[in-house]
């Protein structure tokens, strides 16, 4: 319900939420490194803490800095309203608290990030909350597992780190005749290569530590809604359609409409679990998406020309990358994400689990360490480091074997990576 | 006029020409959102005059409540319809008699046939928006709650 002028990706990706400072003409956004905010009057301060004005309280709720980023975020989503968290894994826990209740259940896919998982199957089972993991290749897994306390479907549209495309369309129609939204992790895609609202997605989650801010330097989360869902459809969703009793008995659907539920979250979850984004954090963030659109080109472009320099090479196994004709993904690649399969893929080296150590231990150039979405090009192996923690039928089921290598390949001369990449290959 | 879509250019005009609001369904409890859409509406230097038959008589937020819009003794530039959609008809043909320039119905409530009625008179209308939300959306302040303005300036922050 925006009703707005249509701005290009590239404008919105270095203007959107941004403005001058009204008070000094600073353009770039400023810093606002306070704690707390006055208020006008007792009247002022009751009013904001009831949620009848607009303004700023306290920065565990709204900062200035952290709300022009994500402001950001849902203009380049296309959502109604956005929330920002100090991590990936708080902006999940967060999208989930609204909708959870102890005793409550959702399904998750089989193909997310190993700390996903983690966080799912070990942290959210001491908070009463029962996830199922599904093969999200095949859609029909998710209808049978939907259960009557099933609140959610939560994807990574495009997996790390086994370049998995999931039919994002065909899962919200899932998520739609059983009355539940569906999240979609959009970290490794960006809203530059997917926007999973326009294929029916209602909530979006990030980790902005990895392409969004894309330099390697900050941690940072988002949630960000699309405004589009009914949450008065069922009963499924009392903190959004019941009376609240810490806001006086106020319904967050009735009074805040399309933008409920990341109101709710600011006020529910970001006040009482805590994880606020650093004003800092947001500030490195801001500076790193408006050059989202063009470093996104060029992790695409030198991504491609790796996985194809891997695929011909002896040593080589094979390449998961959705961005090669060779990928069972390719076709939904070229669907969901039609500028580029993004720059984070798997390839199986031969011999095994030694291998994969030797090419992590022998690289000069790309760094190894547990992180993805850097301008630099990373490496890692995940058996021995992300997904230690999963046994090894879960291990090959996350698509994180004994031989796959992960790789972010970064911004650098491509030549100078592949370049990298043979020598290391060469000590297997 | 479609009434799905509202250009920026429209919504900011209604509420640059409004200078008081007949708010239809105006509650006096401080906790329902008419009470607070008025209170900011106030704030933000409207005249909101409260319209509910069971309040009248009463005061809610330091003006007189009135039993019908006939019974205002103000020229009404805009009526602001805070009553579900199949009673927005009457009140819309209510809007028509006292001279209102502008028929506005709150979030949720929309009365296609009572907008035509109105738009026949020459009245502007909008639909299923709040003008508190459009009012903060437009002079960026919703924007401190990470919603989404869709508004892109590069002038220093103005009223509206």
């Amino acid at each position: 319900m925006a009703d707005t002028p249509s701005y290009g990706f590239e404008t919105l990706a270095v203007h959107a939420g941004a403005a001058p400072d009204p008070v000094t003409g600073s353009r770039a956004t400023p810093i606002h490194q306070t704690t707390a905010f006055v208020f006008d009057d007792v009247d002022h301060a009751a009013s904001l803490f009831n949620l009848q004005v607009f303004g700023n309280i306290y920065t565990r709720l709204t900062n200035p800095t952290v709300a022009v980023l994500e402001q950001r975020l849902a203009g380049l989503e296309g959502g109604r309203g956005a929330v920002a968290a100090a991590s990936g894994h708080s902006a999940q826990m967060m999208a989930f608290h609204v909708l959870m209740e102890a005793g409550d259940h959702f399904i998750a896919a089989k193909q997310l990030y190993g700390g996903s998982l983690t966080q799912f199957g070990q942290s959210f089972k001491k908070f009463g909350w029962d996830a199922t993991t599904v093969d999200a290749t095949n859609v029909q897994n998710f209808r049978d597992a939907m259960r009557p306390n099933t609140k959610a479907i939560f994807i990574e549209n495009l997996a790390n780190p086994g370049g998995v495309v999931v039919d994002v369309e065909a899962v919200a129609a899932v998520a739609h005749e059983a009355g539940v939204p569906l999240i979609v992790d959009n970290t490794l895609a960006t809203p530059f290569l997917a926007r999973p609202f326009e294929w029916g997605a209602d909530i979006v989650v990030h980790s902005l530590t990895k392409f969004l801010g894309g330099h390697g330097n900050s941690l940072g989360g988002m949630v960000v809604e699309s405004g589009k869902f009914d949450w008065a459809q069922n009963d499924k969703y009392p903190s959004l359609t019941e009376p609240n009793a810490s806001y006086h008995g106020l319904k967050f659907y009735e009074t805040f409409g399309d933008m409920a539920y990341s109101v709710a979250i600011r006020a529910q979850s970001l006040r009482d679990l805590g994880p606020a984004l650093s004003p800092m954090n947001a500030f490195l963030i801001l500076t790193g998406i408006e050059t989202l659109p063009l470093r996104m080109e060029r992790h695409c472009d030198n991504a491609l020309k790796v996985a194809e320099f891997l695929e011909a090479h002896p040593k080589v196994d094979w390449v998961s990358y959705a961005g090669l004709k060779s990928s069972r993904f390719y076709d939904l690649g070229k669907k969901y994400l039609p500028r580029g399969a993004g720059a984070v893929f798997t390839f199986g080296v031969k011999g095994g689990f030694e291998s994969g150590v030797t090419i992590v231990e022998n690289v000069e150039l790309i760094s190894h360490l547990a992180n993805i979405g850097d301008t630099r090009s990373l490496i890692i192996h995940p058996a021995s480091t992300t997904h230690r923690q999963l046994g090894e039928a879960e291990l090959i089921a996350a698509g994180a074997g004994p031989d796959v290598v992960r790789l972010s390949v970064g911004i650098e001369t491509v030549d100078d990576i592949i370049r990298d990449l043979d020598q290391a290959l060469s000590r297997v | 006029m479609d009434h799905e879509r509202y250009d920026d250019t429209y919504i900011r005009a209604i509420l640059r020409e409004t200078k008081i609001i007949a708010m239809v369904g105006a509650s006096s409890n401080w906790n329902r959102p008419s009470y607070f859409a008025m209170k900011y509406l106030q704030r933000k230097g409207f005249r909101v005059i409260p319209v509910n038959p069971r309040e009248a008589g009463k005061e809610i937020l330091g003006e007189t409540v009135y039993a019908s819009l006939a019974e205002v003794p103000d020229k009404i530039d805009m009526v602001d319809v805070f009553r579900y959609s199949e009673a927005a008809g009457p009140v819309a043909d209510e809007a028509v008699a006292v001279g209102a320039k502008i028929l506005w119905m709150q979030l949720g409530v929309r009365n296609d046939a009572a907008a035509a009625r109105a738009e026949a008179a020459g009245l502007k209308v909008v639909m299923n928006r709040c003008p508190k939300i459009e009012f903060g959306r437009l002079s960026r302040e919703i924007g401190w709650m990470g919603i989404n303005t869709g508004v892109i300036s590069s002038k220093r922050r103005s009223q509206l």
